[in-house]
């Protein structure tokens, strides 16, 4: 019975991340990518990682897809702006992406003999379990993931920063000459 | 619950969800070389680091450790991370090149 | 252990000397340096006497082992010293004879901007040159060998700015090295056949050897063409005349006292192998008596003063390989010792005249320096005397007993050998008659400026000219009723040699008429001489007149050199055009050429793999994951 489950789920994944990359506009791309991140969330619950679900889905269908849809709308891209690449390089682009298709999966086909493992413990999605994992033996990435959380919003943040309406708005007495002479 | 969950493993082989983490994380190759919108590329990208997710996941609950799904946490936060910063750069280029075409960025050639 | 100390200082001493001036060359002032110059020679020569005097019938010979040298599967060599009569007597010659000229370039070279090189490079040949006999084995003399054959070309070509004498310093050069090639085969067969090449090793098994066998001849044959290069042989004599480009001091020192008798050293020292190779020593005889007689006949037509004293050299050379021909060993070396005094004498006096003459040497531009230089006067004529054989100077005793022992071995040789000792003394007494004798000829600028030389110059000439007037003392010969000091002397190195073939004895009454004859012949050979330069007053033609005849023969040297260039220089030059053209421009540098190109070019075919494309670059970056899985899967 869920073996159906997990071809529907499969399928759903496969074709909107086929429609991601053949969209010709690119919200369109945004939004089948939602639905692959719901699909993917979906696969989560069935393999018992009930918190890594919900995690999943605040932070990628939550947060990441919302920050995708606001830079596009901010850059205003839609299917007139969106350029193509030349037929022949989308052609070998298909190429390559079905021979490394081929070639990982003969790679891993090597190992049919590991046999369908069935895990005793179902209780490792529960937080209560996650979290003990992550606070005794992954402490020290925890800790470091915060860290890099934190350059990664201070990056955001200068990047984002306009450099000549900075200035303006800070001290008009000592910039002001500075902004003059820029301009010269 | 957790039986009928576990009874419901038991019916999924693993190579079927290896199969399906290539399968998304090719897609996701075919989608960076496919397009020139820089955007639509990165999107590309978290598609490939969620095939990757999907993958560990599935040997966790196959072996029964929640070290992979732990793992999986530190990936999905280097991606938010990695979101962040890669889109303000995509929006300072875009200030300076009025596009997001990749193309565009070609100054390094010989 | 003192001993020991000695025999390293004395080397060690003017090579010291030699890197003092050379490394701090531009700091030093003239005088310093050749203070440190002549005292060097002077060490070591104090310590030669030293070594000379603890010589004794219980010490026959001093040996000394500085350090192991060079150890190479059964191949071993030491650099260890062998101090016995015939090596100290070397060595007292060369830093003896060699001090005095030390003393003479303070005088002579000054005013040269290249003084402390000039004693440096002699600093340098000294320790060669002593290295050369004192060696124990033939590696290390072969070391001295080519050392000596570097200072003479540095030397020869101390002036560099003309190329003419550095012409003359590569031939000196390129004609040695012809002559070390039968040298190095030589000891190359020596240590094949015997084992080793340390001089006692070699000597004790060769004296078991039976006399005439083919690989002594041959050793002994290569050995002399090496003294044939070095001691100015036929056919390796023809760098000898044209090393006159040195300065004076150069050619005294090394192309009359030392470098050149180099050659009969090595043959005096192998004499073991020489005497059980009757072959090899006709050989020497007829090569040392074509040498002698060519030279003198050559020198007959010679109006450089140097030109005719180096032809002497080549002469004098050639009548000493003669003497060590008839295997006795110990007149070739006395011949040696005394031609070492009076030759040095000879140039050095030449060297004053040149000097006072401010640089002249044609001596058609002499004449009349009688009154004007009085003490090189003096000496010259002493030189003079003892050169062509004139009882009781030093070349009377030496002659003599070569040519007694040329009458024992072949009337005919003692002919012609009688015969070039006679032009000796007449071209000899031609140079002196033309450089001092009637009226002075010189014209221009030098006329106003003659004068003696100073006395660093002169005191050196009179020390020679005393050495040439007693050196023959060492070796009266018992006929006259001395005792020849220098035979019983030198009688341990050559023993082996006595007691195998006894040197032709001639009775006392023999002797007696030959010396008579011969200083009766050599008289009026310089009354000739008088008759003709003097009475006469004949003056050699200018260099516009053109000569004729036998005359223009003698004059070109026999065209030898001409004969040289035609048949082996321009094949040569000509052989290594077409190398040129062939080898080196069509396949070595095509061959280098085509690899800076093809990197070039496969830089630039590389180059656009870079194209600034993102997109190119990802898909790159994935075909190559492709590659590398295959490659991983398949190999």
């Amino acid at each position: 019975m869920t073996i159906y489950v997990f071809y529907f789920l499969s399928f759903l994944a496969v074709l909107s991340a086929l429609m991601v990359v053949f969209s010709k506009n690119p919200i369109y791309s945004v939004l089948y990518l939602v639905i692959t991140f719901f699909s993917v969330g979906g696969h989560y619950l069935l393999l018992s990682a009930e918190f890594l679900f919900a995690v999943h889905i605040i932070v990628y269908a939550g947060a990441i897809m919302v920050l995708f849809l606001y830079v596009i709308m901010l850059l205003n891209l839609n299917k007139e702006t969106e350029p193509h690449k030349k037929a022949i390089y989308q052609f070998a682009a298909v190429i390559s992406g079905g021979l490394l298709m081929l070639v990982l999966v003969g790679a891993l086909k090597g190992a049919d003999g590991a046999a369908v493992e069935l895990g005793a413990n179902t209780d490792i999605g529960m937080v209560k379990n996650l979290g003990k994992m992550l606070f005794n033996e992954f402490l020290l990435p925890f800790e470091i993931v915060s860290v890099l959380l934190l350059a990664a919003m201070v990056g955001a943040v200068m990047l984002g920063k306009n450099p000549l309406k900075e200035m303006r708005n800070s001290n008009h007495e000592s910039t002001a000459t500075k902004v003059k002479t820029v301009n010269k | 619950m957790n039986d009928s969950v576990s009874e419901a493993l038991r019916g999924v082989p693993l190579n079927y969800y290896i199969w399906l983490s290539t399968a998304l994380f090719v897609i996701g190759v075919l989608g960076v070389l496919y397009r020139r919108n820089a955007i639509v590329i990165f999107m590309c990208i978290e598609l490939m680091l969620n095939a990757v997710n999907l993958l560990m996941v599935a040997f966790a609950a196959f072996h029964g450790d929640g070290g992979g799904q732990v793992f999986v946490f530190f990936v999905m936060a280097v991606a938010a991370a990695e979101v962040a910063v890669g889109l303000a750069i995509l929006v300072v280029i875009y200030h300076n090149t009025r596009s997001t075409d990749i193309n565009v960025l070609n100054k390094l050639k010989w | 252990m003192v001993m020991d100390l000695i025999v390293a200082l004395i080397p060690l001493a003017p090579l010291s000397g030699f890197l003092l001036i050379a490394l701090l060359n531009k700091q030093l002032r003239n005088w310093l340096a050749a203070l440190i110059a002549c005292s060097s020679v002077l060490f070591a020569f104090i310590l030669s006497i030293v070594l000379f005097f603890s010589l004794s019938e219980d010490q026959p010979s001093i040996s000394y082992t500085a350090f192991r040298w060079i150890e190479a599967g059964n191949f071993s060599a030491a650099f260890s010293f062998l101090i016995d009569p015939l090596s100290i007597l070397m060595m007292l010659i060369i830093t003896g004879v060699g001090f005095l000229i030390h003393v003479y370039s303070t005088g002579y070279m000054h005013g040269d901007e290249g003084y402390n090189r000039f004693f440096a490079y002699l600093n340098l040949f000294i320790f060669f040159m002593l290295l050369l006999v004192m060696g124990s084995n033939y590696l290390l003399m072969f070391v001295g060998w080519e050392g000596v054959g570097l200072c003479s070309y540095l030397l020869i070509g101390f002036w560099f700015k003309n190329t003419e004498y550095n012409n003359a310093a590569k031939k000196a050069f390129i004609i040695n090295r012809i002559g070390d090639l039968g040298l190095i085969l030589g000891v190359i067969m020596i240590f094949i056949h015997f084992g080793s090449v340390s001089y006692p090793e070699v000597f004790a098994q060769a004296s078991t050897m039976t006399a005439g066998s083919g690989i002594l001849t041959a050793i002994t044959i290569l050995l002399f063409i090496g003294a044939m290069g070095k001691s100015a042989q036929i056919p390796l004599y023809t760098w000898l005349p044209d090393a006159m480009a040195g300065p004076t001091p150069v050619s005294a020192l090394i192309h009359a006292a030392t470098m050149v008798t180099a050659g009969v050293y090595m043959v005096a020292r192998n004499n073991i192998l020489y005497t059980l190779s009757p072959a090899t020593l006709d050989l020497i005889i007829v090569i040392g008596l074509a040498t002698a007689l060519l030279a003198a006949t050559i020198a007959v037509a010679q109006n450089d003063i140097k030109k005719v004293l180096a032809y002497s050299t080549v002469s004098q050379l050639g009548l000493m390989f003669l003497a060590l021909g008839f295997g006795a060993y110990t007149s070739g070396i006395f011949h040696m010792a005394t031609h070492a005094f009076f030759k040095a004498l000879l140039f050095l006096g030449a060297g004053s005249v040149i000097h006072g003459l401010s640089g002249e040497q044609d001596i058609r531009n002499m004449g009349g320096l009688k009154k004007l230089l009085p003490k090189t006067f003096a000496t010259f004529l002493i030189g003079t005397l003892a050169i062509s054989g004139i009882p009781p100077f030093a070349g009377f005793f030496s002659k003599d007993e070569i040519l007694a022992s040329a009458f024992a071995g072949n009337i005919l040789v003692w002919a012609i050998a009688l015969f070039a000792s006679l032009l000796t003394a007449f071209y000899m007494f031609r140079l002196f008659f033309l450089t001092f004798s009637g009226s002075n000829r010189t014209t221009g600028e030098a006329a106003h400026h003659i004068h003696e030389s100073p006395s660093s110059m002169t005191v050196p000439l009179i020390v020679l000219a005393v050495l040439s007037v007693i050196g023959g003392f060492m070796g009266i010969p018992e006929a006259l009723g001395g005792g020849h000091a220098l035979k019983s002397f030198l009688a341990p190195v050559f023993a082996a040699s006595e007691a195998l073939a006894e040197p032709h004895h001639l009775s006392h009454s023999t002797e007696y008429m030959l010396i008579g004859l011969v200083v009766a012949l050599t008289l009026i050979v310089i009354y000739v001489a008088y008759n003709i330069y003097v009475q006469k007053n004949k003056v050699p033609a200018g260099a516009d007149v053109p000569l004729t005849g036998f005359n223009k023969v003698l004059a070109n040297k026999y065209y030898v050199d001409e004969i040289y260039d035609k048949i082996i220089v321009q094949p040569l030059a000509f052989l290594s055009r077409i190398m040129d053209a062939v080898i080196e421009k069509l396949m070595i540098d095509r061959i280098v050429n085509s690899t800076g190109r093809a990197v070039t070019w496969g830089g630039r075919t590389l180059r656009y793999f870079q194209t600034g494309n993102t997109g190119f670059y990802i898909f790159a970056m994935v075909i190559s994951i492709i590659v590398i899985m295959l490659v991983k899967a398949f190999v």
